[in-house]
C-alpha cells in the first residue's frame, strides 16, 4: 500500500507545506485551518503537536505552542478532533511534535492512532536516528507511517547518506544552522548548500524548512529541492488575520 | 551491574542524546573528543594547575564533632563550600573551559538558575578572556539580583529567557537555541550532568575530583578509603555524582541523595524527581521527569533555587530505579532547620541546597561507628536574605 505521501511526492513538483500548531489561535481552529489549507491549494500539512519545551523553536512557535497548550490541546484532544478529518481532507498530513509526549501516549499506541485518523508520517525531530532504527522502525512500519528526519548544512556526508537509507518519504532539509522562524531571505550560503545537497542524488527528495516566509524564499528553495515548508510565517499571518486570512495567504506564495 | 555511562551515554535505561539534528554536529563533535582531551597531558596538568592555585583545591575533609556528637556517627564534611565562587560548579567550568579552548571555540554560552553556575561560567570566561553569554529566567533575574550583577561584573552577557515559565528549563532550551544557531564557534557549558551525551558523563568527570580527594583524606583520617555512606543534595545532580563518583561501584558505600519536596511531596510545590518523576525526555536526555500525564514539563518548586529542575541527571535515574542509591525527599522546613543547625554547631553556613542533605540526619539512624561523609556543596552567603526573611533574624 502506498503511503499518501510517497503518491504526492511522485506526481507533483514544487510542492508546498504548511506547518501549523494544533490548538493554536483557538482551541477548535485545528481542523477548519486544515480544510482551509486543502482548499487553498496546499500539497501537503504538518500538524504540529505542542510541546511546553520546543528546544529547536524560535519565539513564534514558541508562543503558539504555549497558547495551544493552554488552550487546553493535547494529545488526546488532537487525536479526538481528527477523527473524521479523512471525511474532508485527502492531502497527506503529517504530525510533527517533540518525542516526549509521544513516548508517554505511548509509542505504538501514538502510531496506530495515527493510522486509524489516517495521519501519514511523523516528524519527531528529537528522536534520533539510532533509536528509531533500534527501537520504533518496526512500529512504524506496521503502520504505514513514515519518519521524516532532518538534515542541516553541517550534516556530514556520511550521516546524510545513513538518514537517506533510513527514509522512506522525504528528507526535511533545514535551510540554515537556527532555530525555526529566525531569517529573512537566503544568500549564496543557502544556495550553495541546496546545490551541494541536490548533487548528492539521494534516494529520498527533499524539502526545505525553516527560513520560508514569502513567493522568493519559496522560489529559491523549490529550485533546488522537491518543495518546502512554511511554519512560523503561517503562525503569524493566523494570529494577525485567522482562518480567514489562510486562502490569502496561499495565494501570495505561488 | 555498572553504574558509570556506556560509550553511548546511557546509564542503564537512562541518558542518550534526544537531540534534534541541528545539535548533532555539536555534541558529536564533543562526543568524539572529550575523553581523548581529558586524558591529554597538557589537559590534565593546566587542569590540576587551575584546581590547585585557582580554586584552592584540595578542598578539606573536615571531621564535624560537634555534628557528629549530636547525631552519633562519625560525620565529615567535604569542604567544596571553599571552592573559589562558593561551591563545587566551578570545578566544571574550569574543565569545560579547558575543553573549549581545546576545540577552538571562542564563545561560551551557559545557562542558569539561581546563579551559581552563570557566576561559575562567567568566572573562568574572564580568567580565559572568552566571551560569555548566560541565559537566566526572567523570573530568576529578578529573584537573584546579586548573581546578575557579578556576572555582569565579569564581564558576562546575562540574556532574560522569557518563554515558557522563565525559570531554569528555560534558559536551559534558550541555551540550547543559541547553540542551535552558533552552531560553530560556541560551546555551551552545561552546569549539571545533565543534557545530551556526552554532557552527563563529561560533567561528572569533572567533579569527580571529589571523591577522588575524599578517598585520600579519609585514608588519613580514618585509615580506610571509602566511607560507610555519602550523602549530597541532588538537583540537577552534578556535586552528588561528583561526591559519588570513586564509590559507585563500591556497593558497600551507601549512597544517600536528598531531593528538595519543597512545600511536600503531595503539595503540588515539589521539586522531588524521582518520587514525583517518571521516565521521560528533557534537555535530550532520556531520565525522569516531573511532568503532566500529557508528557509536558511542569514547574518544579524549592526554596533552593538550585534544586528546582525538574528533572534528575540519567546517572542518578539510574541510581533511584537500580536501588542503588537511597533516595530521600526533604522539605523546605526540614532543610532551613537543618542550615540553622549546622551553622550553630559548626560554625559554617551551609547553602540552602546543602541544607537539605544535612536534613538527612533527621531522618535516617546512623551507626555510632559509621563514617557518615556529606558533601557540603555550597556556602550560604548567597541565602542570607533567604534564611533572614525564614527565620526573621
Amino acid at each position: 500500500m502506498n503511503n499518501r505521501i510517497q503518491l504526492k511526492l511522485q506526481e507533483k513538483q514544487d510542492l508546498l507545506s504548511i506547518y501549523f500548531t494544533a490548538g493554536y489561535p483557538q482551541l477548535n481552529d485545528t481542523v477548519p485551518i486544515m480544510e482551509a489549507l486543502e482548499k487553498a491549494g496546499v500539497d501537503m500539512i504538518e500538524i504540529g503537536l505542542p510541546f511546553s519545551d520546543p528546544l529547536a523553536d524560535g519565539p513564534t512557535i514558541q508562543q503558539s505552542s504555549t497558547k495551544a497548550l493552554r488552550n487546553g490541546m493535547n494529545t488526546e484532544v488532537l487525536f479526538e478532533q481528527l477523527k473524521t478529518v479523512r471525511n474532508t481532507i485527502s492531502i497527506p498530513l503529517i504530525i510533527m511534535g517533540y518525542f516526549n509526549p509521544v513516548l508517554q501516549y505511548g509509542v505504538e499506541a501514538f502510531c496506530k492512532n495515527c493510522a486509524d485518523i489516517g495521519i501519514d508520517g511523523l516528524i519527531l525531530p528529537d528522536l534520533p536516528l539510532d533509536v528509531y532504527k533500534n527501537e520504533y522502525e518496526s512500529i512504524f512500519k506496521k503502520y504505514n507511517l513514515l519518519n521524516m528526519f532532518l538534515i542541516t548544512p553541517q550534516t556530514s556526508v556520511k550521516r546524510i547518506n545513513e538518514i537517506d537509507a533510513a527514509s522512506k518519504g522525504f528528507i526535511y532539509m533545514v535551510s540554515s544552522a537556527s532555530t525555526t522562524g529566525a531569517q529573512d531571505g537566503f544568500g549564496d550560503k543557502q544556495a550553495k548548500y541546496f546545490h551541494r545537497i541536490q548533487e548528492m542524488n539521494l534516494n529520498n527528495p527533499q524539502i526545505v524548512g525553516f527560513g520560508i516566509s514569502n513567493a522568493e524564499t519559496f522560489k529559491q528553495a523549490t529550485t533546488y529541492a522537491k518543495g518546502a515548508i512554511i511554519g512560523s510565517a503561517f503562525i503569524k499571518m493566523l494570529n494577525n488575520d485567522g482562518v480567514i486570512g489562510i486562502a490569502d495567504f496561499i495565494k501570495k506564495i505561488r | 551491574m555498572s553504574y558509570n555511562a556506556d560509550n553511548k551515554g546511557y546509564y542503564g535505561e537512562f541518558g542518550g542524546a534526544y537531540i534534534p539534528e541541528m545539535l548533532y554536529p555539536n555534541t558529536e563533535e564533543l562526543r568524539e573528543n572529550y575523553i581523548k582531551i581529558m586524558n591529554e597531558p597538557s589537559f590534565r596538568k593546566d587542569f590540576e594547575a587551575l584546581l590547585k592555585d585557582y580554586v584552592g583545591r584540595p578542598t578539606p575533609l573536615y571531621y564535624a564533632k560537634r555534628l557528629s556528637e549530636n547525631y552519633n556517627a562519625r560525620i565529615y564534611l567535604k569542604r567544596e563550600d571553599l571552592c573559589h565562587t562558593g561551591a563545587h560548579k566551578v570545578n566544571n567550568t574550569i574543565g569545560q573551559i579547558l575543553m573549549a579552548q581545546r576545540l577552538g571555540k571562542n564563545r561560551i554560552i551557559a545557562e542558569t538558575g539561581a546563579g551559581q553556575h552563570g557566576v561559575a561560567t562567567a568566572t573562568v570566561c574572564a580568567l580565559m578572556g572568552i566571551k560569555c553569554v548566560v541565559y537566566m529566567g526572567e523570573i530568576d533575574i529578578k529573584r537573584q539580583a546579586p548573581n546578575v550583577a557579578r556576572m555582569k561584573m565579569l564581564g558576562a552577557e546575562v540574556r532574560a529567557a522569557k518563554s515558557g515559565s522563565k525559570t531554569l528549563k528555560d534558559a536551559t532550551n534558550e541555551a540550547i537555541r543559541d547553540w542551535i544557531n552558533n552552531p560553530e564557534d560556541t560551546h555551551y557549558i552545561i552546569g549539571s550532568v545533565v543534557g545530551p551525551h556526552p554532557y552527563p558523563d563529561m560533567v561528572a568527570r569533572f567533579q569527580s575530583i571529589i571523591s577522588e580527594e575524599i578517598k585520600i583524606q579519609l585514608q588519613e583520617k580514618e585509615g580506610r578509603t571509602d566511607p560507610d555512606y555519602v550523602v549530597a543534595c541532588v538537583g540537577g545532580g552534578s556535586n552528588a555524582a561528583g561526591a559519588y563518583y570513586h564509590f559507585l561501584d563500591n556497593e558497600e558505600v551507601g549512597i544517600i541523595a536528598v531531593e528538595a519536596a519543597g512545600k511536600g511531596i503531595h503539595s503540588g510545590e515539589s521539586a522531588a524527581t524521582s518520587a514525583l518523576g517518571k521516565i521521560g525526555i528533557i534537555h535530550g536526555s532520556k531520565t525522569l521527569l516531573m511532568q503532566t500525564k500529557d508528557g509536558q514539563i511542569t514547574e518544579p518548586y524549592s526554596i533552593s533555587a538550585g534544586l528546582d529542575y525538574p528533572g534528575v541527571g540519567p546517572m542518578h535515574a539510574h541510581l533511584y530505579t537500580s536501588g542503588r542509591g537511597e533516595f530521600i525527599s526533604i522539605d523546605d522546613e526540614e532543610a532551613m532547620r537543618a542550615g540553622l543547625l549546622v551553622s550553630q554547631l559548626e560554625g559554617i553556613i551551609p547553602a540552602i541546597e546543602t541544607s537539605h542533605a544535612f536534613a538527612v540526619f533527621e531522618h535516617k539512624k546512623f551507626q555510632p561507628e559509621d563514617v557518615v561523609v556529606v558533601n557540603l556543596s555550597g556556602r550560604g552567603d548567597k541565602d542570607l536574605q533567604t534564611y533572614i526573611d525564614y527565620f526573621k533574624l
